[in-house]
């Protein structure tokens, strides 16, 4: 408690700061703007869950109903964006903002300006791409991937949702730097790497990955760019250039980007399983070499999202074999985690309960991961609903859950009040319900050939599509449920104790006050 | 002629209900018979054991969830020949994916169990409710070798086949006739190159009407998987199919002869396959090309030799008269 300053001189150094909406415009402080961050990124939850809530309403039927294949398409596309760039990604920014200067013993983050300034550029982004759905000719309908030629095709659109990207990636790279210099510099006396809460080192290694593929991502788009307007040709073949070269430098960017949402997940479940299981987490260092062995495997598998656009034998082998290989890691990490609560003394909070329900039901998008990482299935699968639903195992019952975990498990530090357990296990156990009711019988569906991104089916597939569209309109209403639960804790939420989770010992729990003051570790504690 | 791109479950509107519900009652009976054997012989023992520690309150519990478990391993065994895994394969690919797919479900599914199996028993026995004080182990070096090593070893026994189908499925040489497939938005293009019925060239629409699209009609069996012109190709035979696109990507996807390859524009790229049956097989554009990328179906006829011979007779003098008339006309 040394570490913190008492309350009349913590008050002196407040007592400069704008209020009302000034203090969030120019707030340089890490709680501020990791709070910022999060009610953003809630915000694209909800605006891409109603894009889903629309793609799920038209393919509730056979035939066309209510969105003409047009708009569809803008839907899915838009869908894919939001909640990628929107709402996964800087949710765990946000959470990285909060927790990492808590949890290494910092007073703040490296480049406090720079985090003020990666945070106001998402808003702007946002604008313009949800904005881009009233500009003539609509938003980009081309996929999240937004492949050329159909890219080049595209109206005014697609040139906003290229902006949006360069300053969607520019917010990320100015992130992770940030996230970076902090985890390097600013760690508390004797708190050496190897002495790093695991959700700290994913987080590190997620941003080295962010580093590394966002510039990428930035060129592709450029490319894009002057394809449409300046006369190149990279991806067309008429003038030399090549489609199927867009998709090798998406594929560089977008694998490691799958690993960009899903390991700090594994960061999150990793502080929650100890805790509530009263036991150490079983096999620190080996999860931390297996984080890294994900995060250099990824960068060598993109191939693997391509093999129906043809490649050479010797390459589909070495994608097949490499992507396969990702699976030791993860499974590592889940015989850990088993492990971890093997013998413990549990107890199943909602966190808990989001964590054990991220494990399983991330077990199973990883077993249709390793299905999909097999050639000749995968050229079966590949494009259809068997896709959708590997994919949404991996990233809604994956990173979205481990997100749930954490606002519930760092909620009582960051207000000192208690969420309502009962509506919080309400919340998991509908979750849990509707989201397999929506996602199982994907699979079925993409088994049984319905191809992914079309608007209307054929009627073997109705009853499937049926059951999914009931299950999504439940999913979506149950995260309202989630909205209120944080808002009546927020506001009327009963008072939380100093130590809300005793099996808790990371700094944050251990060395400040519940709530955490608005600056914390000004002198840092020393850790043994 | 059969149709196999359709699955085994014929629906004619009025025998959706019909078929759902003698479906369900098949599985229903069979669950039932499964899940009684599976609860003798595994179920039963472990709960006697385990309900001896935690008493009776834990069994409903323990065989809640026990029952979860076992309904989720039959409902994905369950695939095997029904509207819940890949359509009966046609073709010597479309077999070995298949069944590899099946073997490697097992496989998962062995995993699944054997996982979860212990996570279970571990929440219902490792909990502070019930009085259980933690244990403060944290590494086992040979665990943790021995849970590398295996799932290595496992990962091995899976490429292997999948290695050899790789290679069987990119072997294009020595076919016996050339297709090649024009992407269009939005229909397919069909010449056929080289082999009998060389000289053939048509495009291939959908024939769905838009009133069904609209609703203002009933939907027929082949809703959207029907088109104006099917690429004709005889039984035995192996047909390489060339592969291109003339404006965005599309893919050409039939999963009963199982192929699917990119359409990419000024590119080629080809596939193969033989198929075993005649019949009727159905597919669909796989690569997302524009507004009507769900209205560009693929349908391929397989037909017996003699039958194609006389199909490409037609077609050929059929083409004949309208290049006649085409130079008359000049």
């Amino acid at each position: 408690m040394a570490a913190v300053h008492g309350d009349a001189h913590g008050h002196g150094h407040d007592d400069h700061h704008p209020s009302g909406i000034m203090r969030w415009v120019t707030t340089t402080n890490h709680k501020d703007i990791g709070t910022m961050y999060l009610w953003f990124s809630f915000a694209m939850f909800l605006v891409g869950g109603t894009l889903a809530m629309g793609i799920r309403a038209e393919l509730y039927q056979p035939g066309i109903q209510i969105l003409e294949p047009e708009l569809f398409n803008q839907f899915t596309t838009l869908h894919g964006l939001i909640m990628v760039f929107g709402a996964i990604m800087p949710a765990f920014v946000g959470f990285a903002n909060w927790q990492v200067p808590m949890m290494i013993g910092a007073p703040d983050m490296a480049f406090a300006r720079m985090n003020n300034w990666s945070f106001w550029l998402l808003p702007v982004a946002a604008t313009l791409l949800v904005g881009s759905f009233f500009v003539p000719g609509g938003a980009a309908a081309g996929g999240w991937t937004f492949y050329p030629p159909l890219s080049t095709q595209g109206g005014l659109g697609v040139d906003l949702m290229i902006f949006s990207v360069h300053i969607l990636g520019a917010s990320s790279i100015m992130g992770s730097i940030n996230i970076i210099t902090t985890i390097l510099n600013m760690r508390a006396p004797g708190m050496t790497m190897m002495k790093m809460p695991l959700f700290v080192w994913t987080w590190l290694i997620t941003a080295y990955l962010l580093v590394l593929v966002m510039p990428v991502l930035a060129g592709v788009v450029t490319m894009l760019l002057t394809d449409r307007h300046f006369g190149t040709s990279f991806f067309n073949a008429a003038g030399g250039g090549d489609p199927v070269m867009f998709q090798h430098i998406f594929w560089f960017f977008g694998h490691p980007e799958v690993y960009i949402m899903i390991l700090p997940s594994f960061g999150i479940v990793s502080e929650v399983i100890p805790t509530f299981s009263r036991k150490p987490l079983f096999g620190y260092s080996s999860m931390v070499y297996a984080t890294a062995s994900i995060a250099i495997l990824s960068c060598v598998v993109w191939a693997h999202h391509m093999f129906t656009a043809g490649m050479p034998t010797v390459g589909q082998l070495f994608f097949m074999y490499a992507t396969m290989l990702i699976a030791v890691p993860t499974g590592v990490k889940v015989f850990n985690w088993t492990a971890t609560m093997w013998r413990g003394s549990m107890t199943f909070e909602t966190p808990m309960l989001f964590a054990i329900g991220f494990i399983f039901l991330f077990v199973i998008g990883g077993f249709s991961g390793v299905i999909c990482a097999i050639v000749p299935i995968d050229i079966q699968v590949q494009d259809t609903y068997y896709v959708i639903a590997h994919f949404h195992y991996v990233l809604v019952s994956g990173s979205l859950f481990a997100l749930f975990a954490g606002a519930y498990y760092w909620i009582p530090k960051w207000t000192g009040r208690m969420y309502n357990e009962t509506l919080g296990k309400w919340h998991f156990w509908l979750s849990m319900f509707f989201f397999n009711l929506t996602f199982f019988v994907q699979h079925f569906l993409g088994l049984a050939g319905m191809p992914r991104r079309i608007p209307d089916y054929n009627l073997q597939f109705a009853d499937f599509n049926m059951i999914s569209s009931l299950g999504a309109f439940g999913f979506g209403l149950t995260q309202l449920l989630f909205l209120y639960i944080m808002i009546n804790c927020i506001r009327s939420g009963e008072k939380a104790p100093q130590m809300p989770w005793d099996g808790a010992t990371t700094l944050e729990w251990t060395h400040l006050p519940t709530p955490a003051p608005y600056h914390s570790f000004e002198n840092p504690p020393i850790v043994k | 002629m059969r149709d196999f791109g359709k699955g085994n479950v014929a629906i004619v509107n009025n025998d959706v209900v019909l078929t759902n519900r003698i479906l369900a009652d098949d599985l229903r009976n069979w669950l039932k018979r499964i899940s009684v054997q599976v609860c003798n012989v595994l179920v039963a023992p472990e709960i006697c054991k385990i309900s001896n520690h935690v008493g009776g309150n834990m069994r409903s519990k323990l065989v809640a969830t026990l029952a979860g478990v076992f309904t989720l391993a039959l409902y994905s065994s369950m695939a095997v020949g029904s509207k819940y895994n890949f359509p009966e394969p046609q073709s010597i690919i479309a077999r070995e994916t298949y069944d590899m797919h099946i073997w490697i479900m097992w496989i998962c599914l062995a995993i699944f169990v054997g996982v979860f199996g212990v996570m279970f028993y571990s929440i219902l026995k490792h909990r502070k409710s019930v009085g259980y004080k933690a244990a403060n182990f944290h590494h086992s070096t040979t665990v943790e070798i021995i849970w590398t090593v295996i799932p290595c070893i496992i990962l091995v026994v899976m490429a292997v086949p999948a290695t050899k189908t790789v290679i069987a499925m990119k072997d294009t040489s020595s076919s016996d006739m050339t297709i090649k497939a024009t992407g269009y938005q939005w229909m397919w293009g069909y010449d056929y190159l080289q082999g009998e019925g060389e000289g053939i060239s048509f495009f291939s629409k959908l024939s769905t009407p838009r009133a069904q699209i609209e609703n203002k009609a009933p939907k027929g069996e082949n809703y959207l998987l029907e088109v104006d012109n099917r690429v004709v190709v005889p039984v035995g035979k192996k047909v390489r199919v060339i592969i291109t696109a003339n404006d965005v990507l599309h893919a050409w996807w039939v999963p009963a002869l199982g192929v699917k390859q990119d359409a990419i524009p000024g590119f080629i790229r080809d596939t193969w396959f033989t198929a075993d049956k005649a019949g009727i097989y159905r597919g669909q554009c796989a690569e997302l090309c524009g507004k009507d990328h769900g209205y560009m179906p693929i349908v391929v006829e397989v037909m017996e030799a003699g039958e194609y011979t006389k199909w490409v007779a037609a077609q050929l003098s059929a083409s004949a008269i309208k290049t006649s008339m085409h130079i008359e006309n000049k």
